[in-house]
């Protein structure tokens, strides 16, 4: 494929790249640029951290699980290029000498990119900013106390980067000479999209690549055939109606948290705690869905929300429920050549909690992740909708548990009651996670943390201070 | 003056600006390349059919190496010569390297490193603590066992006695750097190897043995280290042979970097322990007498696991004067990665072990923990009361010598040592050591004022009485840590140090830099010695061409023995000017005054660089290296007796936890912590010893859990499932001071270790989480580690059905 992208200012022509060639591997083999590092290969740590900056916004990206075509039309910044060109630091580079952020270093050019995008966006979540840079030798304190410090000085000119118009764009439907049209491997429309996977149903879709990545990185797989998301721009928009929310598949997780935070906002804490801000800034919600995860962590949320999936194939458009979509592990109800085009959410959904259990709070995966909504009148509990990752196969539905509330009043009784039927539901599984026994214990926790929760009661460690 | 001041670590500017060099980013000649290997897919067994015609054949390969294919056995093992490279055709762990792959990028090596088609003929593996002692097998010819007094009379006697087990995991060290090496061939079949390592002397003895070469024709350079923890004490020497088998095989240079994936399935990690402990004891809480049993699964080949188990015994008292004692030390073979060391080389087990007694008595009592700890205090230091040091005798060389790695901890002890000093009241430890220098008492009293315990500790319970689900926990845990190797022969340093005619200064010492700061440390006292700005002073990679036969930077040594290795050396050179001004100038030596960048001595004043000019053309040497050994010491790991630790190093900590009974979760809510670094070298980078010590410490204890199948694979192989501290996990409260005494021992500038120390602070956390799970029933809240919210909630269900 054919791109284009600035690097820390200076423009970059590449053709014919590998598809799969990711970012980090051509900074540090073909560009000698080794400040960005490989930790894990997987996302997971953010040594390899860049900012990435689009005609949108300017994000901090994972360059290990990022593959150079996702950044036609691009701004890249690494940390070489996070001071000026005449070497004047950066102020979150001055803060981290000074309050001693830094030991081995390893993770520092990481740190310091995040620390620096989160400052030019004006970003003082300092500790959310940062949960997918992992840092082994200062318990964070003094990295933290860089970045605050760091707050009141002005973002620098140097790092605003106007990202040039990706080359895709530029080459006309039909194709350029030797060089491929844009539709084929980043599509930029809807419709080219659907006739292009129509065609080769047998392709891989790209989006943010946190997932499809690791098949790279790790699984060593060679993808021969893939489409890029990232330019079709129709599948990234969020359409706001009186009831709903229509959001694109290809929105990222960053986006969905914006957007549903006012309306949803224990949605959002879990959006928040889902992936670090690198990933939330890569991930898509249709990725998060089609990958058919049973402990992806927005089904559970979405589903309880009563959610609707459109699928599209070809011309063909329909929609689902989105539980209908789960089948069994592994299987979804997708035909070949057949992709998620967005998911409508309602706008109101007062009762719904979501709850993330995992070993530590950020940049987790789920062990047990729990959806409630609850919709109550007149202290009868009038509808329940009720859903669980990490508990089955697939992301499932409490029915039971469900039937077991509906039309019951709104008492701990209810609740107590409501929670022996949630292994009537689920059979969850062992393993380096947590056990089957941990996981059901839970799930039935959960439901009167939410009972609790309505009544006032301390329930939320991260809500209590010393 | 450049000691004492809280300087920035030397490489800060070129780590965050990208320019700080790793092994990986060292620029690599045209044709280098690059390895991998492919690894054991069962736990134990014999390899029945091996082909790798695929491996060769995938692109971009070069060569493929079995053990049968290579120039000697190529043993990695920094102890008893029990590990191969490459398994031949016994496998002893699940992840072990079978065969070697050498092509011409990281990702062709990968790949092909996966393409091999081997059978086995497997057999039982044993995995666990119970199958190991099932099938008795073990390091060494049976447990180890150190006593003092009769333990088992005293606990019968006592009027209290309880009894319980606790399990602790292990701990993936997780450097942000994974092991890396390179080697580039040499005219004449010599070796220069880069590597990250913390024991570059290890390196180059390893690597000359796998090659039959003599120690001389192999150079070992490293600049600096992404992080070691312990996990670069040994685990580095598989990658740096096979990179030089390849060098010098191919004549090509030879990269090698493990895969995260690979790096966790191939190397060690810290010990897991279970200790079961038997106590007597008074109304007060003082301890007569005490049984430990302490069982600690070694994996597959003995790599320093000696040492660490003397460790976790040699810490089994942490702060408390034990009357009676016996300790007990099971060395445990098992079919899993060789565990090997970590931060704290087994004292934080042997540690954590003692500190669950004391929750256990105070429970017991119904007593405040705090004082319970308190009751059985060693002795506080007597001023000038310094006991006599016992002469050390006379050191042989044994007829074991050969096989020996002697440079390793894991090595075995040269000499028999000398007996216990006499025993002073409530100041001798079970192995003999009289506690000289216990501060520990003031340390609590300043640390529970600041932090204000005794409210704190009302207001929990009142949290507690009206909160049913959200359970807050409260807890004090005082570390006591000793100071030296205690294979005693490691306690030695060498320095060079060049001054050159412009007054500028090139120093090197053995000591590796992980990210401790250790050279900035060095450098302050160079630049000290001299007078001198810092940047007069160069710091310069490790290199055992520079100064040989060098210890690991390891067991918080580093700048007590480079330090004043660097001392000596700057001093020698210093005299040798003072000398030649003063007899340029008729004065005294002592007359001469190194300072501010400048010498002056009766009527006039230099510069330092025309002082090095001066000298230099006076023809005198302005080169020196300088030497250092710990005085003091001497020690008998059989017997368990001696002074194996020049001094101890002390901390206390306290945290605050919110437990949710519902789910199990917590969070640090706050931590106060006093640290011992004696006069301090540079108090910025030793509080960020203690807030990184701190972290990880807690991490061990608490979302760190390796988890290993019923087929021996390790499940948590990378970040996705094996959980590090991550930013929020930090106390939101976190308060650190350094204590402001000297060390009464004569250290570098009166300073005192502090790379280990501190992890043990995190002990903390989890007492204070006992603490809170304690809150929801009667009973004793037995918790094992690490304490995932799992293991919390299955505490707390324990306690609220009453079993």
């Amino acid at each position: 494929m054919d791109i284009t992208f600035l690097l820390n200012g200076e423009s970059v022509e590449l053709r014919d790249v590998s598809p799969t060639a990711t970012l980090l591997d051509w900074l540090r083999d073909e560009r000698g640029l080794t400040g960005t590092k490989e930790g894990c290969n997987e996302g997971d740590c953010g040594a390899c951290t860049v900012m990435v900056t689009d005609a949108c916004s300017a994000r901090a990206l994972n360059a290990c699980i990022l593959f150079l075509p996702q950044l036609d039309g691009c701004a890249v910044r690494t940390v070489e290029g996070i001071s000026a060109p005449d070497g004047t630091l950066h102020p979150v580079q001055r803060a981290m000498i000074d309050y001693h952020g830094s030991q081995c270093g390893f993770c520092t050019p990481g740190f310091v990119v995040s620390m620096a995008v989160a400052h030019l966006n004006g970003d003082t979540g300092h500790d959310d900013a940062l949960a997918g840079n992992l840092c082994r030798c200062t318990g964070y304190a003094p990295i933290i106390r860089a970045a605050e410090a760091a707050t009141s000085q002005p973002a620098p000119d140097w790092l605003k980067d106007t990202p040039p118009a990706s080359l895709g764009s530029q080459i006309p439907s039909g194709g350029l000479r030797d060089r491929q049209p844009p539709s084929l491997n980043a599509p930029e429309t809807l419709d080219d999209l659907a006739t292009a996977y129509a065609a080769r149903p047998d392709a891989t879709l790209i989006a943010g690549a946190t997932d499809v990545g690791l098949w790279v990185t790790k699984s060593l797989r060679d993808l021969d055939d893939v489409i890029f998301l990232n330019r079709c721009t129709e599948l990234q928009q969020i359409e706001e109606t009186d009831g709903s929310f229509r959001i694109g598949a290809g929105v990222t997780m960053d986006r969905v948290l914006k957007a549903v935070k006012d309306l949803h906002p224990s949605y959002a804490e879990m959006i928040r705690r889902y992936g670090s801000a690198q990933v939330r800034a890569a991930a898509t919600i249709g990725g998060n869905i089609a990958n058919g995860s049973p402990i992806g962590d927005n089904p559970p949320a979405l589903i309880a929300m009563g959610a609707t999936l459109h699928l599209r194939a070809g011309d063909h458009s329909r929609d689902m429920a989105l539980e209908k979509f789960f089948i069994d592990y592994g299987k979804q109800d997708r035909a070949k050549g057949e992709f998620v085009e967005a998911v409508t959410i309602p706008r109101h959904a007062p009762g719904l909690k979501v709850y993330k259990l995992s070993k530590r709070f950020d940049q987790d995966i789920s062990a047990v992740c729990g959806a409630f909504n609850i919709t109550l009148s007149e202290g009868t509990i009038t509808d329940a909708r009720i859903t669980f990752g990490g508990m089955a196969g697939i992301p499932k539905r409490a029915s039971a548990v469900e039937i077991a509330l509906i039309g019951k009043p709104w008492a701990e009784a209810t609740i107590r009651a409501a929670m022996a039927q949630m292994a009537e539901d689920y059979t969850p599984l062992s393993d380096m996670r947590a056990s089957a026994d941990y996981r059901l214990r839970t799930a039935e926790n959960m439901l009167l943390r939410y009972w609790h929760e309505d009544q006032g009661i301390a329930s939320n460690v991260l809500e209590v201070s010393a | 003056m450049s000691v004492a001041k809280p300087l920035p670590h030397d490489a800060a500017h070129l780590h965050v600006t990208g320019q700080a060099r790793y092994v990986d980013d060292i620029p690599t000649p045209k044709g280098t390349l690059h390895l991998a290997f492919g690894l054991s897919t069962i736990a134990a067994g014999r390899i029945t059919a091996i082909n790798l015609d695929a491996v060769r054949a995938a692109p971009g390969v070069v060569g493929v190496w079995e053990a049968k294919d290579l120039p000697s056995d190529c043993d990695c093992s920094p102890s008893a010569h029990d590990e191969p490279m490459l398994s031949g055709a016994t496998i002893h762990y699940l992840g072990q390297p079978i065969f070697l792959v050498a092509a011409t990028s990281h990702l062709a090596a990968r790949k092909a490193a996966r393409l091999g088609q081997i059978s086995y003929a497997e057999r039982d593996a044993i995995l666990t603590i119970d199958e190991a002692l099932a099938a008795d097998s073990r390091f060494e010819d049976g447990p180890r066992i150190w006593e003092k007094g009769d333990a088992g009379e005293a606990i019968d006697t006592a009027p209290r006695q309880i009894s319980g087990v606790i399990e602790m995991g292990g701990q993936e060290h997780f450097y942000l750097e994974g092991q890396s090496a390179m080697a580039l061939p040499q005219e004449g079949g010599d070796m220069v190897v880069h590597a990250s390592t913390q024991h570059p002397t290890e390196i180059q003895h390893k690597v000359a043995h796998a090659l039959h070469l003599p120690m001389h024709g192999v150079r070992v350079e490293t600049r600096r280290m992404g992080g070691g923890f312990g996990g670069k004490e040994s685990q580095g020497n598989a990658l740096a042979i096979a990179c030089a088998v390849v060098a010098s095989a191919t004549g090509k240079p030879a990269k090698m970097r493990y895969d995260r994936d690979d790096d966790f399935m191939i190397t060690g990690k810290r010990h897991d322990f279970r200790i079961a402990y038997r106590v007597g004891f008074d109304d007060h809480g003082v301890i007569s007498g005490i049984e430990f049993e302490q069982y600690t699964r070694c994996g597959w080949a003995q790599d320093l696991s000696i040492p660490v188990a003397d460790r976790a015994m040699l810490h089994a008292d942490n702060a408390y004067h034990l009357p009676h004692a016996r300790i007990e030390s099971h060395r445990l073979k098992t079919n899993t990665q060789s565990a090997t060391a970590f931060r704290g080389f087994g004292g934080p087990q042997g540690m954590l072990g003692i500190e669950r007694v004391m929750d256990h008595i105070a429970h017991d009592l119904g007593m405040d923990p705090v004082a319970v700890r308190r009751a059985n205090y060693y002795a506080a230091e007597v001023a000038g009361g310094q006991p006599p040091a016992p002469a050390a005798p006379p050191r042989s060389l044994s007829g074991k010598m050969k096989e020996q790695d002697i440079a390793s901890r894991g090595s075995e002890e040269l000499v028999e040592n000398t007996g216990a000093m006499e025993a002073v009241a409530r100041q001798t430890t079970p192995y003999g050591q009289v506690v000289e220098d216990f501060i520990l008492d003031q340390m609590t009293d300043r640390l529970l004022s600041s932090c204000d315990y005794d409210a704190r500790r009302v207001a929990v319970a009142d949290w507690n009485g009206g909160n049913s689900v959200i359970k807050k926990g409260l807890a004090f845990s005082p570390v006591k840590f000793g100071i030296s190797f205690t294979l005693t022969h490691l306690n030695q340093a060498g320095a060079l140090v060049h001054v050159y005619q412009d007054g500028s200064i090139h120093m090197n010492h053995g000591g590796t830099e992980m990210g401790q700061g250790l050279f900035q440390k060095v450098a302050q006292v160079a630049a000290d010695r001299f007078g001198v700005p810092l940047e007069m002073v160069k710091i310069t990679a490790t290199d055992t061409g520079k100064v040989p036969n060098t210890s690991a930077t390891a067991a918080s040594s580093g700048s007590d023995l480079n330090g004043m290795a660097v001392k000596a050396a700057c001093d020698t050179i210093r005299d040798r000017m003072a000398n030649h001004l003063a007899s340029l100038h008729q004065c005294a030596a002592r007359d001469v005054v190194f300072a501010d960048g400048q010498v002056s001595v009766p009527g006039e004043t230099y510069s330092f660089a025309k002082v090095a000019q001066l000298t230099y053309e006076a023809r005198i040497s302005l080169s020196a290296t300088g030497f250092y050994r710990t005085p003091k010491l001497s020690w008998d790991r059989i017997k368990g007796q001696g002074r194996p630790f020049l001094y101890f190093a002390y901390g206390a900590a306290i945290s605050e936890v919110a437990v949710d009974t519902l789910t199990g979760e917590y969070r640090i809510l706050r931590t106060d912590i006093l640290h011992d670094a004696g006069s301090s070298l540079n108090p910025a980078l030793d509080i960020g010893q203690v807030e990184g010590g701190f972290v990880q410490g807690a991490g061990w204890l608490t979302t760190e859990e390796l988890v290993w199948d019923d087929s021996g694979r390790l499940r948590t192989h990378a970040p996705s499932t094996y959980k590090i501290p991550a930013c929020s996990d930090r106390p939101d409260v976190f308060n650190v001071a350094l204590w402001d005494g000297r060390n009464r021992e004569d250290t570098i500038y009166r300073s005192k270790a502090v790379g280990e120390p501190p992890f043990m602070l995190g002990m903390s956390v989890f007492m204070a989480l006992c603490d809170a799970v304690a809150a929801c029933g009667d009973g004793y809240p037995a918790l094992n580690a690490p304490a995932t919210p799992e293991r919390v909630l299955a505490a707390i269900e324990r306690l609220r059905d009453g079993v």
